[in-house]
């Protein structure tokens, strides 16, 4: 039997991507801001684009916040993309401070533009690049379990997680010297700062592997 | 190492991916554009360019369902652009699957709509697009409308004001060289590069490999667009990954 995903809709950016994904890996999808919806699913995902403070706004005014804190508390599967995953921090610092929703002990700051030998370093962090396992953590039995390391995953952002527990990063990447969080995981609830449902064939890997978890 | 992203750039014409010289004299090329992109995406090309090169002839957007179906099976980022003129057509093309759009004309014609698109969806989904034509002095000027309408703005200045008002990207194509295969423009290249700091798609002129050496040793661009040698099967995304990784660029696994 297909999992019920709910893709949660609180009227940011391009959301048929992440569904289309969630589609092709057998997912039975729905997207809603339904607070009652979010409860029924078995999996949960929680897209976002834009800036941290927009995305946190939209998902309070809508009345989200607390049915996506419930939903992790159930110990389902829960995945945040991009700045999907960075709500789940304490605080994200784009446009000033902002409140996530606290799941992980960290900030969310900017990346740096200056690189250790004085060059610039672009931003945003455009295009792919290659999953590292931090040292100590292994992919066994999590998203990333299909994923070698070392295979690419397409990013776009400006901001990164700064985790205060380092056993919450489940993978990085290197941007030219600057360590990315790439993905983040603690028991159900898992963030990943690049986007699956852009990163071709191992995307689609890891968003089946959530789906069976 | 840096990733270099590999772009293939399907402009299309009502229904057909077509391609012209000098984004001019349009050949159609058979089947569907939407299952070239999906062979590209799985041939390992990086992303997905749509251009519309008759839109802004007619003041439309007309690429939403040509997008929908393209990411039924497309899963790498796909950029479409060609006759965004409103906030309510980039909605519209976000919302039909596109990660972000291109706007050239509309944005030469009136910069402030660039802050109104980044400040509504996010610099991320924003890549200013600009044709380029070199001039007798060695400068180069802004065209639009795919060539045809001069706008008398230096590409430089032009690019500069564009970052500024936030732009997430620059894609830059040369009039001169585009669909003549005889490589890229290395001097626009290198005067866009080191003149902004987002990052740069370099478009229009590859024609063999020795044209993606030749552009990565003199500018440090970021991406790099492919369509004739795609569409006409000349060079296969395979040899252009490898040939970008012996040159320093991290490319993906594919």
């Amino acid at each position: 039997m297909s999992k019920r995903v709910t893709v949660v809709d609180y009227g940011i950016g391009n959301l048929l991507s992440v569904c289309r994904a969630l589609i092709h890996e057998g997912g039975d999808v729905t997207l809603s801001g339904d607070p009652e919806v979010i409860r029924q699913a078995d999996h949960l995902v929680v897209p976002g684009v834009g800036a941290f403070g927009q995305c946190t706004l939209e998902l309070a005014s809508r009345h989200l916040r607390e049915p996506v804190l419930e939903f992790i508390q159930t110990g389902r599967p829960t995945l945040g993309i991009c700045v999907g995953m960075q709500m789940m921090f304490d605080i994200g610092e784009e446009f000033g401070e902002h409140q996530g929703l606290g799941v992980f002990p960290g900030r969310v700051v900017a990346i740096d533009p200056r690189k250790a030998d004085g060059g610039r370093r672009k931003i945003p962090h455009i295009g792919w690049n290659r999953l590292q396992v931090p040292a100590g953590r292994a992919w066994e039995g999590t998203m990333l379990a299909p994923v070698q390391p070392g295979e690419s995953v397409y990013f776009v952002h400006s901001f990164s997680a700064r985790c205060e527990r380092p056993e919450d990063v489940l993978a990085t990447v290197d941007y030219e010297g600057y360590e990315v969080v790439a993905a983040v995981g603690r028991d159900n609830v898992m963030g990943t700062q690049f986007h699956p449902e852009k990163s071709g064939d191992v995307g689609l890997r890891i968003v089946r592997q959530f789906l069976s978890l | 190492m840096r990733n270099l992203r590999l772009i293939a750039r399907l402009d299309i014409k009502g229904p057909h991916l077509i391609k012209g010289v000098h984004l001019e004299g349009l050949r159609k090329i058979a089947g569907a554009p939407e299952d070239w992109a999906r062979r590209y995406a799985e041939a390992g090309m990086d992303e997905i360019l749509y251009m519309d090169i008759v839109a802004s002839l007619y003041d439309r957007f007309s690429l939403s369902d040509l997008v929908r179906k393209t990411v039924d099976n497309v899963f790498i980022p796909v950029t479409v652009g060609g006759g965004l003129r409103t906030l309510e057509h980039v909605r519209q093309a976000l919302q039909s699957g596109a990660d972000k759009v291109a706007v050239n004309t509309a944005a030469i014609r009136r910069p402030e709509f660039i802050e109104e698109i980044a400040s509504e969806f996010g610099q991320q989904v924003l890549m200013v697009s600009v044709e380029a034509k070199r001039q007798p002095n060695g400068g180069y000027l802004c065209f639009t409308d795919n060539g045809r309408e001069h706008t008398g703005r230096e590409v430089l200045d032009w690019v500069q004001e564009a970052v500024e008002r936030g732009a997430g990207e620059v894609l830059v194509t040369s009039i001169d060289q585009e669909g003549t295969q005889r490589g890229f423009d290395l001097e626009l290249a290198e005067k866009v590069t080191q003149g902004v700091d987002r990052p740069v798609i370099i478009s229009g002129g590859f024609g063999q490999l020795d044209h993606l050496d030749a552009v990565i040793e003199r500018a440090d661009v970021d991406a790099v667009a492919f369509a004739h040698v795609l569409h006409y099967e000349r060079v296969a995304p395979a040899a252009i990954r490898e040939r970008a990784a012996s040159l320093g660029r991290m490319v993906r696994e594919v």
